[in-house]
């Protein structure tokens, strides 16, 4: 019985991970032939995939884990907005370049540590896919974290966007160190991450990074939460509009 | 200082057996850090490299179009500098 709502938390677990992928995977392909010069543009896009790969791994597994017909493509496609369950940091719209890169850099930063305790994990498979995603989240930190040092402390003008990215990304972060209670029984179980205890770590990275790039650590006075409950901004459900419309009107198409 | 125009780089990979890096093409960067790392985007994503050089294009002395009859022509009536001038004695078997 323990086993059966271990596995049944392991598949909601994996589904979550993937959600955070394909969503932010499928903002930063946005920036598909938008970026401001060629070079960048293949850079993003890289990142894309990968995150897009990772969510493949992910949903792939919870595929398995539910054993129902269902397949990759069934969790990315076939879902709306309610039974997404990523966190809001990653379904903001892309905003403009320093939007994006603040943001990315924060959800580098948390990947990297996150992908670190999630190697260790009980779960074989979780542990698999965390090995391989944490090599890209490294490099991926590299390029974030040299955009906020250039950004940040680079023109008036690009240290005002990238200060304005900070404050308004602030209140989003503060949900990626929340357990619910599936999240804390898979944490009890040696399966899950305490993404809790990466809070002090994380803030300890970012704000060492503010101060270099000359930028100001925004104050604690707001928060917005809701994404693992499957409440989002008004912002998911065009993306997933956008997202899933191809899917939707030609049913297992490839090519 | 603000740059109108980023610096061209010229990208060097050394393959997976390959012993030296050869050029494989060029691109855009603010300075040689963004490079690599653009270099390591653009053209290592097929896995094709262990080891990248970039260097900026401007740092680069190349020979001209019209430096060619100098450079090159000398050589060419000059056989003996090639190992196929000379003829082995029938004595050396194995070369």
């Amino acid at each position: 019985m323990a086993e059966q709502n271990t596995r049944q938390d392991t598949l909601e677990y994996a589904q979550r991970l993937g959600d955070d992928a394909v969503v932010l995977g499928h903002r930063l392909s946005e920036w598909c032939s938008n970026a401001p010069f060629l070079e960048e543009d293949l850079a993003l896009a890289n990142t894309a995939l990968d995150f897009i790969g990772r969510a493949r791994m992910y949903y792939g597994y919870a595929a398995e884990l539910a054993d129902d017909g269902r397949d990759e493509d069934d969790f990315a496609y076939l879902r709306d907005q309610r039974d997404y369950r990523n966190l809001l940091l990653h379904e903001l719209p892309r905003g403009d370049f320093a939007f994006t890169q603040a943001r990315q850099y924060f959800i580098d930063v948390y990947n990297q540590l996150f992908l670190e305790e999630l190697r260790q994990s009980a779960d074989e498979r979780l542990a698999a896919i965390a090995a391989k995603a944490v090599k890209e989240s490294r490099y991926h930190l590299r390029r974030s974290r040299d955009w906020m040092l250039r950004l940040g402390d680079g023109t008036e003008e690009s240290h005002r966007r990238t200060q304005t990215a900070v404050d308004n990304l602030w209140g989003y972060t503060h949900e990626l160190f929340e357990l619910d209670p599936l999240e804390q029984r898979l944490v009890d179980a040696g399966v899950a991450v305490d993404v809790a205890a990466l809070r002090d770590p994380w803030r300890e990275q970012v704000g060492t990074l503010l101060d270099e790039a000359t930028l100001r650590q925004p104050a604690d006075d707001w928060a917005v939460r809701g994404g693992r409950e499957g409440y989002h901004t008004e912002n998911l459900g065009h993306l997933l509009t956008e997202m899933q419309a191809l899917h939707r009107a030609y049913p297992g198409c490839s090519w | 200082m603000i740059k109108e125009h980023l610096d061209l780089y010229e990208v060097f990979i050394r393959g997976k057996r390959g012993l030296d890096h050869k050029h494989v093409g060029s691109l855009h960067a603010e300075d040689p850090e963004q490079a690599l790392e653009y270099a390591r985007d653009i053209y290592t994503r097929r896995g094709e490299g262990v080891s990248i050089w970039v260097v900026r294009s401007r740092d680069i002395t190349a020979s001209q179009e019209d430096d060619s009859e100098a450079f090159y022509d000398p050589s060419n009536d000059k056989p003996y500098r090639l190992a196929t001038y000379y003829r082995l004695p029938d004595e050396v078997n194995n070369m």
